[in-house]
């Protein structure tokens, strides 16, 4: 990985220009599955939640009708659109730079990273002054995207595949895919559940992320926002 | 007991014509979905092979699997497949009592080893030894796992058989256990559903009785045949899910016109059986289409989920009344309290430190 180092040139005033270093972190493939990823998750919850809990029944004829039909098939095909883009990112993790592997997996055994990770709590309990400089993910925030984002995600895409097979049938390839989800539960009843407590999950997860991607925009001293547009992240001082 | 006996002389005996046989035949392939070719195995079967006997016994039940099986449709079936059992074994309808009763079991055993279908009506408990159904004098659990040593196939009937049923649920005081976790070593068929409809019954049993095998069965090991569709999908108020049409209370206008039960708690989702299909009582009706939601009976702990009144399953690890959206809007209150909190630290965090660099 290169790091840019911009001159810093003086003006005509004499006024130096901020010195900034600049890391390519997220490849493209990275930036799109991001937000598509991002889209399709706020289309699965929406409807979603109107499958667990249908809106106002609709007057006149069934025939006239297909509001429950559509917002199923909405939720199908966000789900559908969610694992083409998963399966692309999983590809790129193998392919891509090492920043594309982050989240697939936390370094369990590495002292050093637990380590850093403890120092990251600190700076995010406020007992640390300094946040040290990372470029892509911190220790503490890759556990947590492993944990919060990558398991949930992978547990609602195995839920949602497994429900969907009831509809599809026994001979379709979702359930010879996920049909091992009803050997853990027998009842879909409580694959339905789950399926629902994982949106909660992603939500929650939702939340803190954007909350502390804005906030680490600010405190810290790298950017965090317009890198998953650019892909590049830009660091505030020079120090180490 | 004549040992070289086929179904057919049994039914002939019985005064049943060749002509009632055959119909038989035809409507029983018929709703295995075997086609017309199956219905001539299936006499030749029954008219050749030696009658495979059934011992059919009763743990911890309610005897409503039975009351189900005598009620089958079509006459002719029950009474087939209901000579052929009570020459064998089943102590709720048989004439035979007592020594005399238990000696058959014996006697098939020793006769039929590893050729009698066991089943199954009700489950063993297992806590204090099995004490709390005593069945011939002894622990049902012992007596279970006595026949089915020597059994071809066992048949686990109804929910309690397959699942566990009432007597199973939380905290399940007798520890009632079903029949697969009690024997390990034996194919067990699962004929779920509380009871099971009886022309589902009448099908397995002519089914492993006629072709000496099981029928393909699915991950939960219920058969293929009956259990791999919802109700939901095969139910007649489903356009009115798709359109978004649901009964919102009991005695609403939706509930009038035969709208969806969706909203009102209706299992038929989550529950595969021929509810939908066969209905009850020779096709008269069925719990939706008297206007109530399916309770999901024949599904893995139906009685722990909650009320049969709520789209959304009572999660009960909580300790309060709670569902996934009471669950997960607490947990995102709990982390939003928590992330303006982070919030409001930071900033007065920012100033403070903006401050002593102003000053220093």
């Amino acid at each position: 990985m290169s790091i840019h180092e911009t001159p810093a040139a003086a003006d005509a005033h004499g006024e130096k220009a901020v010195q900034r270093q600049s890391v390519y972190v997220y490849e493209a493939p990275v930036r799109i599955w991001h937000w598509v990823n991002a889209f399709a998750i706020l289309t699965l919850a929406l409807t979603g939640y109107f499958i667990g809990s249908p809106l106002p029944s609709a007057p006149g004829e069934a025939s006239a009708n297909f509001l429950m039909g559509y917002i199923r098939f909405i939720h199908f095909a966000a789900g559908q659109v969610l694992v083409v883009f998963l399966i692309l990112r999983v590809y790129w993790a193998f392919v891509g730079n090492t920043h594309a592997r982050q989240i697939f997996y936390v370094p369990f055994w590495s002292v050093h990273f637990w380590k850093e990770w403890l120092h990251e709590v600190l700076w995010y309990t406020f007992l640390a002054r300094q946040p040290t400089k990372y470029v892509g993910h911190n220790p503490l925030a890759r556990s947590t995207m492993f944990l919060l984002f990558t398991l949930p995600l992978s547990f609602m895409v195995s839920t949602g595949f497994a429900l969907y097979s009831e509809g599809a049938g026994r001979d379709s390839w979702e359930y010879a895919l996920f049909g091992w989800m009803f050997s853990i539960w027998p009842n879909s009843q409580d694959i339905h559940s789950h399926h629902h407590l994982g949106m909660w999950v992603v939500l929650v997860f939702t939340m803190v992320h954007i909350y502390v991607a804005v906030r680490d925009d600010i405190m810290s001293r790298q950017s965090i926002i317009s890198s998953m547009i650019s892909g590049v992240q830009l660091f505030k001082d020079g120090e180490g | 007991m004549a040992t070289a006996e086929t179904f057919y002389d049994v039914i002939r005996r019985q005064g049943i014509t060749r002509r009632s046989f055959t119909k038989f035949c035809s409507v029983t392939a018929a709703s295995l979905g075997l086609g017309p070719a199956a219905a001539t195995a299936m006499a030749e079967a029954l008219e050749t092979k030696e009658r495979v006997p059934v011992i059919w016994m009763h743990g911890l039940e309610c005897t409503c699997c039975s009351e189900s099986f005598i009620r089958s449709a079509n006459p002719l079936v029950k009474d087939v497949v209901l000579s052929m059992i009570s020459l064998d074994y089943d102590d709720t309808i048989m004439a035979a009592a007592g020594h005399r009763a238990e000696a058959i079991l014996e006697e098939t055993k020793e006769k039929y080893k590893g050729k009698y279908i066991l089943a199954v009506e009700g489950n063993p408990p297992l806590k204090e030894d099995g004490m709390f159904c005593i069945d011939g004098g002894r622990p049902f659990v012992e007596k279970l796992k006595w026949m089915a040593e020597d059994a071809m196939a066992v048949i686990a009937w109804g929910t309690c058989a397959s699942w566990g049923c009432v007597q199973s649920a939380k905290p399940n005081p007798t520890q009632a256990t079903p029949i697969d976790k009690v024997v390990l070593d034996k194919p067990i068929i699962k004929v779920p559903g509380c009871p099971p409809t009886a022309e589902v019954m009448t099908g397995v049993v002519t089914f492993i009785t006629t072709f000496g095998k099981l029928p393909d069965v699915d991950r939960q090991g219920r058969p293929k045949m009956f259990y791999s569709q919802r109700i939901h999908d095969k139910c007649y108020r489903r356009p009115h899910f798709d359109a978004g049409q649901f009964v919102e209370e009991w005695d609403d206008d939706g509930a009038r016109k035969g709208h969806c039960l969706y909203k009102m708690g209706c299992k038929g989702p989550t529950t595969y059986n021929v509810c939908s299909i066969m209905r009850w009582n020779g096709g008269v009706s069925f719990p939706i289409q008297s206007g109530h939601g399916c309770i999901g009976c024949s599904e893995d702990g139906f009685w722990d989920n909650g009320t049969f009144y709520d789209r959304l399953t009572t999660i009960h690890q909580f300790g309060i009344e709670a569902n996934a959206d009471k669950v997960g809007m607490a947990a995102a209150g709990v982390v939003g309290g928590a992330i303006a909190a982070h919030a409001a630290v930071t900033a007065v965090k920012r100033v403070t430190i903006k401050r002593e660099k102003a000053d220093s």
